[in-house]
């Protein structure tokens, strides 16, 4: 339910758009997270070998390496320098995730993503409480605290215990007890933490939050004069504080939503009924008033009328 | 209105520190446990858990190994597989075999080190017989039949390294008093650790001769030993090197053209 027109989240903009419409990129974001993981088990499954591997470590077609770049860094920081093959691997993923935003590794790939998205959904469907909320910088210090851990121990420490690889190439070499990590994070997010996994302690998605600081592909609330303080953005937004700087800001401020935080996942734009954010780039220069602000539509004024 | 345009306040400092040692505080301890997690694992590494050809040395493995499973999918076999946590093997997700299962049938293109895209597999590795996977050691031998006496002979004839790695090493058979026995002698500096002679150990159940990983199989040689037939330098420089008493002219030996009488005769000495 939302504060103003105690209305379910994203209701009006089902009626403006369409239930499709006001999912768009929801759906296509489960059919990527479907895709990259079948393009891992169809090798296992039937035999189709066209990517062999898994999210730590891949080969394409038998000629694109691709790399994990945090794995790369902790295995250099613990004392190994990788063959070429792993470095040119981790340069292209990097390179790319440097382009299009870091955290979309975060909202469009990585299969953990939907097991906190369930964890969240039945949060919410369950009105739990908040929970322990951690910083939202304390991920930062978690990925310095695994970089200090692979250095001392010079070992990759983070894949002792990292849930992603736990469950990705559980899928796809077999899991053993792997799947309690899993269900730890799945438990945590839905009974002690909102989004407490991926929004406050990751150290992977910390560490292609720092990658994709200046990239390329951005969201923008460049309509944000047409905003109407439903608040159904900050409701679905994993990341709620990147919205405020751009939304909120004045005629003078970027309407870009530049925070690393933000995973480009697009949520925003398919809850917003007014068509309020797009997908563009970071050089986007085009004009965006801030709102006109009358004492019915400022921040201050929703949140006291709540 | 947004918080950064504020002017910073005292408050704000205390609260930032105050929030930094939690974060700080809550990360080293997390930290401790990973620590913790990643030196115990470590050493857990089972004994019949041998790593694919090429592999550094355990601590420097841990180190490179991305735990991709190129090698397990490039391995001909199916020998190699991605250690599953909770399971008796070594850290979760790093590849392994178990010799008595599938052995390593040492591949002349050694596809699985050229999968490798860290070098957790050592791309030097060019001649699989260079391979150091483990050491092959006949654990039991009281049952070994060979060792009773039979001939099997089976660990000897499956070495891809025959004649090398294992020899059959002749000797009495106490117990018959008029047979041999050929005993499977493994040789370390030959043998690769494959496991096939683990593998086809007629036995039932576990096998008579089994692939231990060096740091169990192999003691270390002890410096403070000469042994004295691989060489002849005494242990010090200035030692005066005694003449050998050995029968000849110059010598007490009367036996021997040249000797002469002695100073003295021990009673009942030779001679009397």
């Amino acid at each position: 339910m939302k504060l103003k027109t105690k209305s379910p989240i994203g209701a009006e903009a089902i009626e403006a758009k369409g239930w499709i419409g006001a999912h768009r990129f929801l759906i296509l974001r489960r059919i990527s997270q479907a895709f990259f993981l079948s393009l891992f088990l169809i090798g296992p499954w039937f035999g189709l070998w066209w990517v062999k591997g898994n999210l730590s470590g891949s080969l394409t077609l038998g000629i694109l390496p691709l790399t994990d770049p945090f794995i790369a860094l902790q295995s250099l920081v613990a004392g190994h320098w990788p063959e070429m093959t792993a470095l040119i691997g981790a340069l292209i993923v990097g390179v790319t995730y440097a382009l299009i935003g870091g955290r979309v590794y975060c909202s469009w790939v990585c299969p953990i993503n939907p097991v906190t998205d369930a964890a969240h959904w039945l949060h919410d469907k369950l009105n739990m409480p908040k929970g322990w909320q951690p910083k939202a910088n304390t991920r930062y210090y978690m990925l310095a605290m695994v970089l200090a851990v692979s250095a001392a121990t010079g070992t990759i420490a983070w894949e002792f215990v990292n849930p992603i690889s736990m469950l990705h190439r559980g899928l796809i070499f077999g899991v053993g007890f792997a799947w309690a990590f899993v269900l730890g994070v799945f438990v945590m997010d839905f009974v002690l933490a909102r989004r407490g996994w991926c929004g406050h302690l990751c150290p992977v998605g910390a560490f292609y939050g720092l990658l994709g600081r200046g990239s390329v592909l951005r969201i923008t609330a460049d309509k944000r004069a047409a905003c109407d303080d439903c608040m159904d953005c900050f409701a679905v937004c994993p990341e709620m504080h990147v919205i405020t700087p751009a939304l909120r800001g004045g005629d003078d401020d970027t309407p870009l939503i530049l925070s690393p935080d933000c995973t480009n996942c697009g949520r925003c734009i398919d809850v917003c009924s007014v068509d309020v954010f797009h997908f563009t780039h970071r050089f986007d220069k085009t004009p965006s008033p801030g709102r006109v602000r009358t004492p019915s539509n400022s921040a201050s004024g929703a949140d006291k009328a709540a | 209105m947004s918080a950064a345009k504020r002017p910073a306040k005292a408050i704000d400092r205390r609260r930032f520190l105050q929030d930094a040692s939690r974060g700080v505080a809550g990360c080293a301890l997390a930290g401790m446990g990973l620590g913790w997690l990643a030196t115990s694992t470590a050493r857990a590494l089972p004994a019949q858990a041998l790593r694919p050809p090429g592999a550094l040395a355990e601590d420097d493995f841990l180190a490179a190994c991305i735990r991709c499973g190129l090698c397990v999918r490039d391995c001909p076999y199916d020998t190699l597989s991605l250690a599953e946590l909770g399971v008796d093997a070594p850290a979760t997700g790093t590849p392994y075999f178990t010799a008595r299962d599938v052995p390593c049938e040492m591949c002349d293109d050694i596809p699985c080190v050229v999968a490798c895209p860290t070098g957790a597999l050592d791309h030097g590795l060019d001649r699989i017989d260079d391979a150091r996977m483990g050491v092959a050691v006949l654990i039991d031998e009281e049952r070994c039949l060979n060792a009773l006496g039979l001939r099997c002979d089976v660990c000897y004839r499956v070495c891809p390294v025959i004649d090398e790695a294992i020899t059959l090493e002749q000797s009495h058979n106490a117990r018959s008093g008029h047979h041999a026995i050929f005993m499977p002698t493994v040789h370390a500096d030959k043998c690769t650790g494959c496991g096939k002679c683990e593998k086809s150990c007629v036995l039932p159940g576990a096998s008579a001769i089994k692939v231990l990983p060096h740091r169990i199989a192999l003691a270390e040689a002890a410096e403070h030993y000469k042994l004295g037939w691989k060489e002849n330098n005494p242990l010090v420089d200035e030692l005066i090197d005694l003449p050998d008493r050995l029968p000849g002219p110059g010598t007490d030996n009367l036996v021997a053209p040249g000797g002469y009488e002695p100073a003295f005769k021990l009673p009942g000495g030779p001679g009397q």
